[in-house]
């Protein structure tokens, strides 16, 4: 395969950058600037240090014996991205653009939120850094992430309510690229996935790199080879490309992405890219996305915060059409499930959104005696505390 | 040439300035927007802007946005648009640009709409989310259907952006007035005034200014330096407000005329 993307940032034929022209110029400067950085020794050097010292990497692979066991059948193997500080992925990619952002000399920083995971991240790199920092957050996840709002308030950052359109990720998202247009010369756009326009996708996509790179390091230490199938849930996909990428010349490795079944097959009712989606153009990119027949973008459910968006980043995009990756979903219902059975025989609670990815490999393993499953928990379940009381209300007697 | 260039070429001619209107289209509802923008033509207006809603509108302000919302309720569609454009020219010659976001567009396909919009008197159509970059597929359609492609410049463009959005824009150069979304603004911003000069020297087509002009005085002041001005968010507020009103066509046409009035005092 070709490396992607090309020098216009396009994935095949997706990902480009599909912006309002005055957002145009900062574009080209912050691809100019990360360039720039890439091939920058020193700039390396530093993010290397925190994400060894600050954020706790490399995380661990872990052997799930006693999932493995129940499910007879797999080995599975957890990379635990959720022991890193802020407790999911995020941070890779936040430690990445925040250090940017310092070399571009902009100190104040904007991003949005789903989960609150990128958000907290965001919030915490700034604390770091001493920049200000804005979080925008949809009015419905403000609600649904209740301990994440205020987690980035004592970091210092300031979370505005957007209660636009669906009040989710996607409004957040609008509403930040409409503060970028309105302060773009002292500001950078913290984008949390691998979405929007170029070099955003690759960027975010390279700063999780590290993920899939020690997975197969480890993984080549504990079995002496590597595994049969990579699991990763999908909502824009930064956790997935990060997980993904470094197997991507390994044929044999299936690469597996779930989407966000929701509670129904119907539009609206889940956040399945590949359930009805259609290419389009959706904040900055061109890739899949849920959307009506007039091309108004659709709304989308899903339990978990952070995988209720109507597009999947576009490298996923590309990855699905040359086949190179398969994309399936995972209902509410099938993802909760898996959060309590990975919590009860691992003693590890997942985020909501890992837990899709649990729960497609827990669907898997029993027919896949002797091979190995790696599944990547992006996040812990800290976070989720509230909707897993609610699911469960057995467990929560008094 | 559409209709876009030949009121360019007239106004020259005349020695007048012109007045750009944007409304969404089907705000309040589809059938009202033949009326209203018969209202803004009686009122003065030139050319009219006609706004496709679309759901996720990252380059519009809250009065758009909600102007975007209320038409998407009424059931507005890009079919719909192209209907009501249909029913406008039954009684007037005013130029016509649609102005949306790219993906309804591609929804409905771009060879598909070039024919289409051609057909129903549209002269133009501007996409404020596809860059020069993204946009050749989109250009080629449009003007093999005889259609105007409007791009927009920013005080944020660089020279060589500026030189592109020369290249692909026909009819004339939209030049937005100041980093933001759309809205109104008390006074106008100084960054426009070299945006202004800068792209005075990488074309000969006239210029428009948007993006927070309200008011008679912000019309006047503008008025001076290029050949048109564009007013939105001030007109969709007025539609807001009045739109349970019977009144609203002779408001709107009042505060179109109000507007003009900033041009008088160049005469």
């Amino acid at each position: 395969m070709t490396p992607q993307p090309d020098s216009r940032g396009h994935f095949g034929p997706y990902g480009g950058r599909f912006v309002p022209e005055v957002l145009m110029a900062p574009i080209e400067e912050l691809e100019h600037a990360y360039l720039a950085a890439r091939e920058d020794p020193s700039f390396q050097h530093e993010l290397d240090g925190l994400l060894h010292n600050y954020a706790g990497r490399p995380t661990p692979l872990y052997f799930a014996r006693r999932l493995s066991e129940s499910l007879g059948g797999a080995r599975i193997y957890l990379k635990r991205e959720d022991l890193l500080h802020t407790g999911a992925h995020k941070i890779n990619n936040c430690l990445g653009q925040v250090l940017l952002a310092r070399r571009m000399g902009k100190r104040r920083i904007i991003a949005e939120t789903g989960a609150g995971q990128h958000g907290v991240a965001t919030a915490t790199v700034c604390a770091l850094m001493g920049f200000d920092c804005v979080v925008y957050m949809g009015a419905e996840d403000m609600r649904r992430q209740r301990l994440n709002v205020f987690r980035m308030r004592m970091l210092g950052a300031k979370v505005v309510s957007v209660d636009t359109g669906s009040c989710t990720l996607k409004d957040a998202i609008s509403e930040a690229m409409r503060d970028w247009v309105t302060n773009v010369s002292d500001t950078h756009y913290l984008l949390g996935s691998a979405l929007g326009a170029h070099p955003y996708p690759m960027m975010v996509r390279d700063f999780h790199r590290v993920i899939g790179e020690e997975a197969r390091r480890q993984i080549l230490e504990a079995e002496g080879r590597l595994p049969d199938v990579v699991l990763a849930c999908v909502g824009g996909g930064s956790n997935a490309i990060g997980i993904f990428h470094a197997f991507l010349s390994d044929r044999a490795v299936r690469l597996v992405g779930v989407e966000a079944g929701g509670r129904g097959e119907v539009l609206g009712e889940h956040a399945a890219r590949y359930r009805g989606g259609a290419p389009g153009v959706l904040q900055g990119a061109y890739s899949f996305v849920l959307q009506d027949e007039h091309g108004q973008i659709a709304s989308t459910h899903s339990v978990s915060a952070g995988l209720d968006y109507a597009m999947i980043g576009p490298e996923h995009a590309w990855l699905h059409d040359e086949r190179r990756a398969e994309y399936t979903a995972a209902s509410d219902a099938e993802a909760l499930a898996a959060a309590r059975q990975l919590s009860r025989t691992e003693g590890i609670i997942p985020a909501l959104e890992s837990a899709h990815g649990v729960a497609e490999a827990i669907r898997l393993a029993p027919e896949a005696a002797g091979k190995i499953l790696l599944v990547n928990v992006s996040g812990r379940g800290d976070k989720d505390l509230d909707i897993y009381r609610a699911n469960f209300p057995e467990l929560d007697e008094s | 040439m559409t209709r876009i260039g030949r009121l360019f070429e007239c106004l020259k001619k005349e020695g007048r300035k012109g007045l750009i209107a944007y409304l969404t289209a089907g705000d309040p509802s589809p059938d009202r927007t033949p009326a209203l923008v018969e209202a803004l033509v009686r009122g003065g207006a030139d050319l009219i802007e006609l706004g496709v809603p679309f759901s996720d509108p990252i380059a519009d302000g809250p009065v758009i946005q909600r102007a975007g919302e209320r038409a998407l309720r009424a059931g507005t569609t890009l079919s719909r648009v192209l209907e009501i454009a249909e029913q406008i020219r039954q009684h007037s010659e005013v130029p016509l640009l649609l102005f949306t976001y790219l993906n309804p567009v591609l929804r409905y396909g771009l060879e598909r709409l070039a024919q289409d919009a051609a057909r129903c008197g549209i002269d133009g159509c501007l996409l404020t989310d596809a860059s020069v970059e993204e946009a050749e597929d989109f250009v080629a359609a449009m003007q093999s259907h005889g259609l105007d492609t409007v791009f927009l410049a920013t005080p944020t463009s660089t020279r060589r952006r500026l030189e592109l959005v020369a290249r692909y824009s026909t009819g004339f150069v939209y030049l937005v007035s100041r980093t933001g979304v759309t809205g109104e603004r008390e006074s106008l911003s100084g960054a426009v005034t070299p945006l202004i000069r800068a792209m005075r020297e990488v074309t000969g087509l006239p210029l428009a200014v948007g993006f927070g002009i309200s008011r008679p005085e912000h019309v006047a002041e503008l008025g001076r330096q290029v050949e048109a001005v564009v007013v939105g968010s001030a007109l969709v507020r007025l539609i807001e407000r009045e739109r349970a009103n019977p009144g609203l066509e002779a408001a709107l046409e009042s505060f179109t005329r109000e507007l003009k009035t900033g041009f008088r005092e160049l005469a």
